[in-house]
């Protein structure tokens, strides 16, 4: 069992060190062959704009697309959020997301990166020790569909995590503070997944 | 009595160096025009510089370089979603307040530029906004860290299109830190002392085995393979200046210099990348370069 890393762009190392930490395998996904043994996958934070130009032109966006419908897990953090949310208000000319949230994000939606933060969040499914959350030039989720659950609100109550079934998307990084519950959340979709497959 | 809400906090090494780490594996490309600042974001830049002149033209047309016009900097930041950097000249901590105000999202204190100061770089923990700075060995690196650097670009030779620069001060970076691992706790005071920097820092280095912030490389990147080199050498990713708007089909080698960087151990993809590019930018060899006009020796 090998939980992939989308390894294109962005800080792909943190996660892959978290997921091992965790006791998981990790395959570094760059090729559509890559993505082919993996039983869930991680996208990154990064540039979204960059990662989607790169998925579409190395052939990962559709078989990607795929997965998700099928019901690969996927985490998402920052960019990974952009990636996965049905629709991207405020992407660049032509950007596209490979989608599975039901939900409407907005990149750079705090301002530029002197308004880039760090603070807690409550975030209930993960226990009551609240969340130390890093925000750099992050997204929000500007509106949740019927599909998908706010898991977690700053203080002016712009939501900034959500879950769908097997999807799992953070506008902050989880990866950089040493804080790992996002993750073992993850990695039980990921072994709920593969016992019921 | 402890409070249970800690309030939002900005500007921390945290969220500065956090940027840093989202740009890893991609290209910063320099701009002087919005049109440019577009061709770069769609190329898959994942952050633009902008400037007035890119190295090439600052050092044919001499003079001094200083930061750009804040009507350019809005006119970039306006075009482009991705992150703007700026460059202030080294020691000139009120170029840097400017940028800060005009909220671009990192500010390079750059030896490209003029140096304002010949003595002291900015205090860059005063400052909200993250600095990258250049070196050309680790001593340099760990002084600017010190100062508050919350990325690390190689110097390279800016404006050369000559890439053997570039490879030196990667190289010797990661031989210097390579080197601290393998010394005893004793020896690392003396190391401290050879590379003018803190202990401290010195030994965390020697422990965990590369910088405590992200590492980019700069200065004489000019093609898919040289950027690829880079790469390969241990950079976490690439900036190129002059390379791509000096070149004759800017478009075409900045989409490719992306790709290689993504694919920076895939020689197959690189060749193919290479194809059909055009004219590279005329290059200039470093050896041909007196000593005064050599830009990395600026900053110390």
């Amino acid at each position: 069992m090998s939980v992939g890393v989308l390894a294109l762009q962005g800080d792909f190392r943190e996660h892959a060190t978290v997921l091992r930490s965790l006791g998981s395998e990790v395959t570094l996904v760059r090729r559509p062959e890559e993505l082919a043994g993996v039983t869930g996958l991680v996208i990154p934070g990064g540039e979204s704009s960059v990662m989607d130009k790169l998925t579409r032109l190395f052939g990962l966006a559709e078989p990607l697309r795929v997965a998700v419908a099928a019901g690969l897990p996927v985490y998402g953090t920052c960019a990974g959020l952009i990636m996965l949310a049905d629709t991207v208000l405020d992407g660049i000319r032509g950007q596209q997301s490979i989608g599975g949230l039901d939900i409407s994000v907005r990149r750079n939606a705090f301002g530029s990166q002197t308004a880039s933060f760090e603070t807690d969040l409550d975030i209930p499914v993960l226990g009551e020790t609240p969340v130390h959350a890093v925000f750099i030039r992050a997204p929000v989720v500007e509106s949740v569909g019927p599909l998908a659950t706010s898991l977690a609100t700053v203080a002016d109550g712009r939501c900034v995590a959500v879950e769908q079934g097997n999807l799992l998307g953070t506008s902050f990084h989880p990866e950089i503070t040493g804080e790992y519950r996002f993750h073992e959340y993850f990695l039980r979709k990921v072994r709920s997944a593969a016992f019921r497959g | 009595m402890t409070d249970t809400t800690t309030p939002e906090q900005f500007g921390s090494s945290r969220v500065k160096r956090g940027l840093a780490e989202m740009l890893k594996g991609g290209v910063i490309m320099d701009v002087v025009t919005a049109e440019q600042a577009r061709i770069a974001e769609d190329a898959g830049a994942v952050a633009v510089m902008a400037l007035e002149r890119v190295p090439a033209d600052i050092r044919s047309q001499g003079g001094v370089a200083r930061m750009s016009d804040p009507d350019l900097i809005d006119s970039i930041r306006a075009e482009v979603s991705i992150p703007v950097m700026a460059k202030a000249r080294i020691g000139h901590f009120v170029e840097a307040q400017v940028l800060q105000a005009l909220e671009v999202d990192y500010i390079d204190e750059s030896e490209v530029l003029s140096p304002a100061d010949y003595v002291n770089h900015i205090d860059k923990w005063n400052f909200t906004i993250p600095f990258v700075c250049g070196a050309t060995n680790l001593g340099e690196a760990l002084r600017r860290i010190t100062e508050g650097a919350a990325m690390i670009r190689s110097k390279g030779e800016a404006g050369t299109g000559d890439v053997s620069e570039a490879t030196k001060h990667i190289r010797t970076i990661k031989g210097e830190i390579a080197r601290l691992s393998s010394l005893t706790k004793d020896e690392l005071y003396v190391a401290a002392k050879e590379l003018q920097a803190p202990y401290e820092l010195v030994a965390e280095i020697a422990s965990t085995g590369k910088l405590p912030v992200v590492l980019f490389t700069a200065g004489g990147v000019a093609t898919p393979a040289d950027a690829a080199m880079m790469m390969q050498l241990g950079a976490d990713g690439v900036f190129v200046g002059s390379g791509i708007f000096k070149s004759g089909n800017p478009q075409e080698r900045a989409n490719a210099i992306v790709k290689a960087v993504a694919f920076y151990d895939d020689a197959k993809i690189i060749a193919d990348v290479s194809r059909g590019l055009g004219e590279a930018m005329v290059g200039i060899n470093v050896s041909d370069l007196p000593a005064p006009h050599r830009l990395s020796e600026r900053g110390w």
